[in-house]
């Protein structure tokens, strides 16, 4: 019993975990607004974009990459997504635009995966690159604009709710949408595929020790590949949603939120050079970016002040973690020396 | 005729044009223990990898147990039962122990679902292979780097492996850790394993070894038993050269010590250590890992300023509290890891020379080309540094002239005082003759030299003294002419 909590206060989770918890009491005192059903249910359907831009940018980085093109790659396939059945009158449910943008989020993904698996080049410059070259061809070749319309299928999977959760106090009430169920579902996925699959053991083993992956026998340019088309896929599944969401398409509004996904994703103790790292951290990471983008306000902290808290945050979070790798690396050099000594 | 367990024959391969491989012929027999010599780009690991399948060769046929090998891809190599145990073990520092044991049975069943509960049976059955105790949960990156090369060597054992490659397994352990390597060795042999066992280091080649094979700039030079083998025989087939080790002599002594201690302490590493050299010395300094050896010298270069104690130089009184004031002191240091401490890897081997005078080579401010280059090529020259460019970065080089560019670096500066830690450690032969002459030569010019190693013969051969340290104190101080390695072992147990 001694050991797992001993074991446990090792773990990064566990921190982030104890800090969220202190925040959402700290809310709650100051606030009396945070453990309220419809403030609950907002947060979980805030968590739904960042929590699968999240899924994809774990799931590279834990390989020992980076991606920063995903808010492009999103934003471009949702537009030309939501772009393409409005022009063809579509009146379906939402299944077939969601499978076209996963195959639009697949192909551009295979653009990351084959410069970066195949031809090897340094995944934080390909990812720049295509990032610029998804938004350029979006604002360009597209010529994107606002669509404050979008196909009935989507508005109705965007308002179609699980439940509603009322604040008996305020009268307020939240709905859950349904679009939570598919980031549950791609969560599952993720941890299926890196605890039973191969592949996903084989992304442990790359962001690890990369040389030894491919001795081993991994097909280490194939995961790779593979894994950017993953986190392509995953990442278009996001930017449909949010469209979804939103009941319009703003081509521009997603740009700019890799910083913080990564962020959270490092906070929640996925080290930055790959291999270490698990989901639950990533979720709870990105959940605490998530709570402090949208909870301090009801703390009392004025909306422009929200980016200097997330980036004190990131900054205390990483060091910490940071920290933690030099003290235990210090400790593992004193154990040695006392070998020596005996 | 014995039957080969493998067989490569008249092997060649060129990187861009460049003749990495010029026909080498490599034959292991079933059980034995060969071991693979040769000077650093003599083309063993290349050979080693052509074998395991990371490299294609261009020509040549190879062998193994009875079938020839077309393409060998790292997966055909294992199935095979050819195992490499890279020097850096190739192991997963973020998995737990079990998932490096069990992985790549794993891939060699093209399993593409993981099932735990099998590779903990797998992980467990490998380790009692040679009966090593570990923590199966433990994550890698927290063993030591002996538990680190069992585990490798557990995992190359998996596969009915028959050809058990180590990549220079000695290099970083202790001598204690050595022998324990030896005994799994022989375990191994004794199971019917056939080790391949690639080193540069004499004893360890004449204590393990059955057969030899050495190679030299990507051509075999030399085939047969160990029994037949000296060590003045090997040292000419890896190196072509022929070295007369003759003992260093202090030739004429400067009446005054340059560098004299007294006392010396740095609290939880050593005390009360006392000292001179003289220059036109050499002074060896040894003790094992723990003696405090390492922490004295970056004492006396001002790197852990002392805690008591007293430091004279030419007489006078200082106090180095910083690398800068031991400079200005004109003393030198060759740090352990030349690597992280020594050198600017990407940097072009001048400016890794020029980098420590860069002040006295410029004017107004400015740097004086000419003279900068001037200076560049005398070191080359002088220290003969293996390079068609001084502009190439320092890391195309070998570690022999790594060191070279490293020494070069401080004699730049002109020091009373040059300290060399671990000089010659990860260098091969031929470099680390040619290192001792030069040091002999400074010394022989009125330098100070104080050289601080675990290698005893290499003290023996090049110092006129040798203080023993032991637990952070002294234990002992020897003239090299009356001294064994006996009499030191003894000082340093």
């Amino acid at each position: 019993m001694q050991n797992t909590i001993k074991k446990l206060f090792k773990r990064t989770e566990t921190y982030i975990f104890l800090i969220l918890l202190a925040l959402s009491v700290l809310i709650q005192v100051r606030s009396g607004q945070f453990y309220t059903p419809n403030n609950i249910v907002d947060i979980m359907s805030a968590m739904i974009v960042p929590g699968l831009f999240a899924v994809g940018a774990f799931l590279v980085i834990l390989s020992g990459g980076i991606d920063v093109s995903f808010p492009a790659l999103a934003s471009l396939t949702a537009y030309a997504t939501t772009k393409m059945f409005l022009d063809m009158g579509y009146e379906g449910n939402v299944l077939l635009p969601i499978l076209a943008a996963i195959l639009i989020g697949g192909i551009l993904g295979m653009i990351n995966g084959f410069f970066v698996g195949y031809l090897e080049l340094p995944a934080m410059i390909v990812t720049l690159g295509t990032s610029s070259v998804f938004k350029g061809f979006m604002q360009g070749t597209l010529e994107s604009r606002q669509l404050a319309v979008i196909p009935a299928g989507m508005k109705s999977f965007g308002t179609s709710s699980l439940f509603t959760a009322t604040n008996t106090q305020s009268g307020l009430s939240s709905r859950l949408p349904a679009a939570f169920l598919v980031l549950v579902l791609i969560v599952l996925i993720a941890f299926l595929i890196l605890k039973y699959t191969m592949f996903g053991r084989g992304i442990y083993a790359i962001g690890g020790n990369e040389a030894a992956a491919y001795n081993a026998g991994f097909r280490v340019k194939r995961t790779k590949f593979l894994l950017y088309v993953f986190a392509g896929v995953v990442a278009s599944i996001a930017g449909m949603i949010r469209v979804c969401m939103m009941q319009q398409c703003h081509p521009t509004n997603m740009l700019g939120m890799e910083m913080n996904i990564i962020a959270g994703v490092v906070l929640g103790g996925t080290v930055i050079g790959g291999g270490r790292g698990t989901l639950t951290g990533c979720i709870l990471g990105t959940l605490l970016i998530v709570l402090v983008e949208n909870s301090m306000i009801l703390i009392g902290v004025p909306v422009v002040w929200k980016d200097v808290f997330v980036g004190l945050l990131i900054v205390i979070g990483t060091a910490i973690s940071a920290y933690q790798v030099t003290r235990s690396g210090r400790s593992k050099g004193n154990r040695k020396q006392t070998e020596e000594v005996a | 005729m014995t039957d080969y367990l493998l067989r490569a024959v008249e092997v060649r391969k060129y990187f861009a044009g460049v003749k990495a491989l010029d026909g080498v012929t490599l034959e292991i027999r079933p059980g034995e223990v060969h071991c693979l010599a040769g000077e650093n780009g003599c083309g063993k690991s290349t050979l080693i990898k052509i074998i395991s399948g990371v490299y294609q060769r261009d020509s040549g046929t190879i062998e193994f147990d009875g079938k020839e090998l077309t393409k060998i891809t790292p997966i055909s190599a294992i199935m095979n039962g050819i195992q490499v145990i890279y020097q850096d073990f190739s192991v997963f520092p973020n998995l737990t122990v079990m998932e490096n044991l069990a992985i790549n049975s794993q891939l060699v069943e093209k399993r593409k679902i993981v099932n735990w509960k099998n590779m903990r049976k797998i992980a467990e059955q490998a380790v009692a292979r040679i009966d090593f105790k570990v923590d199966l949960d433990a994550q890698l990156g927290e063993l030591s780097v002996a538990e680190k090369q069992m585990v490798a060597i557990c995992r190359a054992l998996m596969f009915n492996a028959k050809l058990i490659i180590m990549d220079e397994p000695t290099t970083a352990l202790t001598k204690k850790e050595v022998k324990a390597l030896f005994k799994v060795i022989l375990q191994l042999k004794e199971q019917g394993i056939s080790i391949l066992f690639v080193s540069h280091k004499l004893d360890e080649v004449f204590e393990i070894s059955e057969r030899f094979t050495v190679f030299r700039s990507g051509k075999l030079i030399a085939t047969g038993d160990t029994s037949e083998l000296d060590n003045q025989k090997f040292t000419y087939y890896m190196t072509g050269r022929e070295f007369e080790v003759k003992p260093f002599v202090p030739a004429k002594l400067t009446p005054e010590p340059l560098l004299e201690v007294e006392k010396l302490s740095l609290d939880g590493f050593y005390s009360d250590i006392s000292f001179s050299v003289k220059g036109g010395e050499i002074l060896g300094v040894t003790g094992l890992l723990d003696s405090g050896r390492t922490e004295l010298a970056l004492s006396l270069f001002g790197m852990r300023p002392v805690t008591g104690g007293k430091i004279k130089i030419r007489g006078k009184e200082v106090e180095l509290k910083d690398p800068q004031t031991a400079i200005a002191n004109k003393i030198g240091f060759v740090p352990e890891d030349r690597l992280s401490e020594g050198l600017f890897l990407d940097q072009s081997i001048g400016d890794n020379i020029a980098i420590s005078v860069i002040d006295e080579l410029t004017s107004r401010g400015l740097m004086d080309k000419a003279r900068y280059q001037g200076e560049i090529d005398k070191w080359v020259k002088e220290l003969s540094i293996a390079t068609p460019d001084p502009g190439n970065a320092a890391s195309t080089l070998s570690g022999g002239n790594q060191q070279r560019i490293v020494l070069a670096k401080w004699l730049a500066c002109k020091p009373d005082v040059l300290i060399l830690n671990g000089p010659t450690v990860g260098v091969d032969i031929g470099s680390k003759y040619d290192i001792h002459q030069i040091l002999q030569k400074l010394a022989g010019n009125g330098m100070a030299v104080i050289i601080i190693s675990d290698d005893l013969p290499e003290i023996l051969e090049n110092c006129s003294r040798v203080m023993v340290l032991k637990d952070g104190r002294m234990a002992g101080e020897f003239g090299t002419s009356e001294a064994s390695e006996k009499m030191i072992l003894d000082k340093m147990m």
